[in-house]
């Protein structure tokens, strides 16, 4: 999943870096991500897993960094499942 | 007036407002002519945050610029405007056809059919925040002065949300203090004047109180955007009751963009870095409307201390 959110992030987030060279916790705000590009990456994420993230995390925090992105979708795909 | 009507006292503040004269109805929600009297008390107020911005510890003198209230529609359409409120933006456009054209249009407007099939779009947007014209301006000029920059603006800004109520006009103006430079530079910007318009704001007797604020961003992806901007500290807003106690009215703005606009324009610091940016935004209608809602229709009438405040 991890390689998937990078490619998203290559694709979407309109990163400074290379998002291949950034570290699973790597703080994605420090490296540039800015506001607009998270709303890409929700959408992209979205669309590439089939899931809707509900309002209440839609913040910051869970697109911090690959690591809190992946747990934030598994937690939607857990949620969606249950 | 019909013998019905006059015996009916009006009872909310619009209505108040255009019985007494002080706003004129013109058939459309939230666009309204002003008096006299409505338009000294908003002269009064420019004057009054005149004043107060060149006070505090070595203020910088403001480069002032004014505008129509109409901007360069490429400027609108790089600026990102649509991504974050396309609900609320107003564009231009005019009829651009022949003869045959023409009298198609004046038979649609004869038979009350819809007419505008053939506006077609202009070079030209309605502006929707004072600053929106400023920053390809400066990124024109090159990179800033080590100070940065500093300029007043004052617009008529168009924002389509028809409402009753007069706070929520679709054009009104906005006078802005716009800063450009280092981060620590536009923050202190930013924190002197959520000080020092408390202090203004409370000389004019009205109850206010500051909060953290979002931009009305549309959509799912603005839930997103409101959350981060929240999250992050990034608007204030010094809120006063007009319409509602509940609901207080945002009169005045206090916002931190980071480097939204410089990354978006090219803004770029004296040291090559790209600029941050910060304003201050005041809702001249939202204010003369809170000064008429605490102080009554009569400007004469006022509390002595706000018309020393405002008139001298």
């Amino acid at each position: 999943m991890k390689d998937a959110i990078r490619d998203i992030l290559a694709k979407h987030g309109r990163l400074p870096v290379a998002a291949d060279t950034l570290a699973d916790d790597a703080d994605l705000h420090a490296a540039g991500l800015t506001s607009f590009g998270s709303v890409e990456v929700m959408m992209a994420l979205e669309e590439e897993f089939g899931i809707e993230f509900p309002d209440r995390m839609l913040n910051r925090r869970n697109f911090a960094s690959i690591s809190a992105i992946a747990a934030a979708v598994q937690m939607v795909q857990t949620e969606a499942a249950a | 007036m019909c013998v019905v009507c006059a015996d009916v006292e009006p009872t909310t503040l619009l209505e108040q407002l255009i019985s007494h004269g002080i706003l004129i109805d013109t058939g459309i929600d939230g666009i309204y002519g002003r008096s006299g009297v409505f338009e000294d008390v908003i002269a009064r107020f420019e004057d009054l945050v005149t004043r107060t911005g060149a006070e505090g510890a070595n203020p910088m003198a403001p480069e002032v610029m004014r505008f129509p209230p109409a901007m360069n529609r490429f400027h609108f359409e790089r600026s990102g405007y649509m991504k974050s409120f396309p609900q609320l933006a107003g564009t231009i456009h005019s009829f651009m056809g022949d003869d045959r054209g023409h009298f198609d249009l004046l038979e649609k407007l004869q038979n009350n059919e819809d007419w505008t099939g053939q506006q077609k779009t202009t070079g030209v947007v309605l502006t929707p925040a004072a600053c929106y014209t400023l920053y390809p301006i400066v990124a024109k000029r090159g990179p800033l002065k080590s100070d940065g920059a500093l300029f007043d603006l004052q617009s008529y800004c168009f924002r389509h949300e028809p409402s009753k109520d007069p706070a929520r006009m679709q054009m009104f103006r906005m006078r802005e203090f716009v800063r450009f430079g280092k981060p620590k530079q536009v923050q202190t910007f930013r924190a002197a004047w959520l000080e020092k318009g408390e202090v203004m704001m409370k000389k004019l007797g009205v109850p206010v109180h500051v909060d953290l604020a979002n931009d009305p961003f549309f959509g799912r992806s603005g839930r997103m955007l409101k959350n981060n901007q929240r999250d992050q500290g990034l608007k204030f807003e010094m809120l006063i009751p007009i319409e509602s106690e509940e609901k207080p009215t945002a009169c005045l703005s206090f916002n931190y963009h980071q480097d939204h606009f410089g990354t978006t324009w090219g803004l770029i610091d004296a040291d090559g870095e790209t600029a941050h940016t910060a304003c201050v935004g005041f809702g001249l209608e939202r204010v003369a409307l809170a000064l008429f809602k605490h102080h009554g229709l009569d400007v004469d009438a006022w509390p002595k201390s706000v018309r020393k405040a405002l008139w001298g």
